[in-house]
């Protein structure tokens, strides 16, 4: 027990649960329901994104063009509405859209072998830029009660569409990455994916694979977006890369790839949501929320190298 | 031809590649925009670039050592913002104090950024999506969220982009140009000459044998960092005297231009290997083609981000095709001879 508190795990645990009493004692309206629904609410897309976020990277690979990716399912959502289409159809339409984002993405990286930091940072602008060319500098809204009501009210109880799904995905990559063959190979190949060739894993596919979930679930996200926001614009989720990568990175997952837990990864989400929830609620700017996530990111890194190094230096004396 | 290809070095081979798409960019947007190869359009994809070309030549050196700067855009406008508001305060500064001012807190922000990443042994795409975020809302709290206007400036520094050195012809040479190509220059000779400065490309290209060859790579690092900082001060320094409106988002993506210039420029990613020259043609490159699409008539403005994620990861595509090919003709004629 002492020794699993000790991971990285642990250490998550512990600030969450700190994080979570200061701001019950600050506030009391925040243990609500309510509120803590409104949290996981406001950062819903990010959230959903950050779960294939956490196998890519666990894989040694980035995908920057989610936020995107994001933006031009919500655009193609938002147009594709007020062409007359149903939200359930155009929804369809853009989780293709997705995929195909990602094909490209995956091609680049996979297939030709530029690294994905650079194939994923071109995109990043291409499909930033495919957003703005559809609605121009306008606002996209006008969009039937239906989608906005799926996009804002509760579905089953409180409980809204966007977080049902956020759980259900949850689930099923924490399986996917850590009990089957699949996730074995996605982190053996993000450990070293020189050795897993030579093992005979295909480590192209693997890669490709990943690719075209990030986009797909980038694209599910952007049309979550859309339907909660109930308008959009070319520069929709706009910079939600960097909150993502945060998320995982904080989570303990490697940028080396070939480590990192979607436990971990749910531990930071719920730090990072209830820290800025907290913050909002003592009135400190958006701006300075992001650089105590910043600071936070860094230290979680820092901290423990900074107190091995002085082990060792103990341990020599 | 065989003979040439075989002969020449790959980096080589790339820059007369970068030079070729620039030339056949320059030629087809002469024949689509009308008054195009003007002293006017030159001057205004000349001042444009000036500002990136620091920042990206300080990325290419952060990236040589197989690192990343993500915070530079945030470092260049806390730079502009603090250099224009101590010229508010003391417009008789002389112009030589200011840029070194500029540069200065640019490079006590690399300095923080290359300490954590050096010293702290955390990686720097980490380090510096922190920072990116920290020297954001630093400047945020620290401006108050008030701007800095034209009219507090000192008329000097508002006339200096339209101020030139020289000219070639009818071509001017503005101040904030020459400035931004000397750097470059310096930095260029620099890695291309200087022993000291090739440690940033051994560092880069394996970390574990510069170890051993007795290179001391933390502090190359950390220098590259510091680097890396100053010259995005000297972007933030052009970037006040270009603008002269400094709100806090200035500098907001200029971390990824300056990367994509690089990238574009020919420097590896993985570090190791990459030339300055590169680095200006990709930047220039770069700057062309997203002026001349604002001024294309026959597509909107709006196709402009589109196009060109779709140009950088085109050229990308086709030096990494072309590399291999190369590698692999060598091979052969290697294997005949």
């Amino acid at each position: 027990m002492i020794a699993r508190l000790k991971t990285w795990e642990g250490g998550l645990l512990a600030i969450f649960l700190l994080t979570l009493a200061l701001n019950a004692s600050f506030a009391p309206e925040f243990l609500t329901m309510q509120n803590q629904i409104n949290l996981f609410q406001l950062s819903i897309e990010k959230i959903i994104v950050a779960l294939v976020m956490t196998l890519i990277i666990v894989n040694a690979e980035i995908d920057l063009s989610v936020a995107s990716v994001m933006g031009l399912s919500a655009v193609v959502f938002a147009c594709l509405l007020n062409l007359g289409w149903g939200g359930g159809l155009a929804a369809l339409v853009c989780m293709g859209v997705g995929a195909l984002a990602g094909g490209v993405n995956a091609v680049l990286v996979a297939r030709v072998g530029i690294p994905s930091l650079v194939v994923t940072l071109a995109m990043m602008i291409g499909f930033r830029g495919l957003a703005r060319v559809l609605v121009k500098d306008q606002s996209l809204g006008n969009f039937p009660a239906l989608v906005t009501d799926i996009g804002q009210k509760g579905l089953i109880g409180p409980l809204p569409l966007s977080i049902l799904l956020f759980f259900v995905l949850l689930l099923l990559l924490g399986v996917l990455l850590h009990r089957t063959g699949f996730g074995r190979q996605v982190v053996v190949i993000g450990t070293n994916a020189e050795v897993a060739r030579f093992s005979g894993l295909n480590v192209a596919r693997v890669k490709a694979t990943l690719f075209v979930m990030s986009s797909v679930a980038a694209a599910l996200a952007g049309v979550l977006y859309a339907a909660r926001l109930g308008a959009v614009r070319g520069d929709s989720a706009l910079g939600f890369e960097l909150d993502i990568i945060t998320m995982v990175l904080l989570g303990g997952v490697s940028i080396f790839g070939g480590k990192g837990s979607m436990t971990g990864v749910f531990l930071s989400i719920l730090i990072i949501l209830n820290l800025r929830n907290g913050m909002a609620l003592l009135n400190v700017t958006g701006h300075v929320q992001t650089g105590v996530i910043g600071l936070l990111l860094i230290g979680s890194v820092l901290i423990p190298n900074l107190v091995n190094d002085w082990r060792a230096r103990r341990v020599r004396v | 031809m065989r003979g040439l290809i075989g002969t020449t070095s790959p980096q080589t081979l790339r820059l007369v590649a970068l030079f070729l798409a620039l030339l056949a960019t320059v030629l087809f947007f002469s024949t689509q925009i009308e008054g195009y190869l003007s002293a006017r359009m030159f001057n205004r994809i000349a001042t444009s670039a000036a500002v990136v070309l620091p920042i990206a030549v300080g990325q290419a050196i952060v990236i040589m050592t197989r690192n990343i700067d993500l915070s530079a855009g945030s470092i260049l406008g806390v730079v502009a913002y603090m250099t224009g508001q101590t010229l508010a305060a003391f417009p008789d500064l002389h112009p030589v104090l200011v840029v070194a001012l500029a540069m200065g807190i640019g490079a006590i922000a690399g300095a923080i950024n290359g300490l954590i990443i050096a010293y702290g042994r955390v990686p720097s795409i980490i380090v510096t999506l922190g920072t990116l975020a920290l020297f954001r809302s630093f400047l945020v709290e620290y401006s108050n969220a008030t701007t800095i206007t034209t009219a507090s400036l000192p008329q000097w520094l508002v006339d200096l982009p339209q101020k030139s050195v020289f000219s070639i012809g009818p071509l001017d040479v503005r101040t904030t140009v020459a400035l931004a190509v000397v750097a470059a220059l310096i930095v260029g000779l620099a890695l291309s000459r200087l022993r000291a400065a090739r440690k940033f490309l051994a560092v880069g290209s394996n970390p574990e044998a510069a170890r051993m060859a007795g290179i001391n790579a933390p502090r190359v690092v950390f220098l590259a960092f510091v680097l890396s900082g100053a010259l995005a001060g000297l972007s933030g320094f052009i970037f006040l005297a270009k603008f002269g409106n400094i709100t806090v988002v200035a500098g907001l993506g200029f971390e990824l231009k300056s990367i994509a210039a690089v990238v574009v420029g020919g420097v590896s990613i993985m570090g190791g290997s990459g030339t300055i020259l590169g680095v200006v043609m990709g930047t220039v490159l770069v700057d062309t083609i997203d002026n001349s699409l604002t001024r294309w008539e026959l597509v909107s403005e709006f196709w402009r981000d589109a196009l060109l994620g779709m140009l950088i990861m085109a050229a990308v595509t086709v030096d990494t095709l072309a590399a291999r090919s190369l590698t692999r003709l060598r091979g052969r004629a290697g294997g005949a001879a």
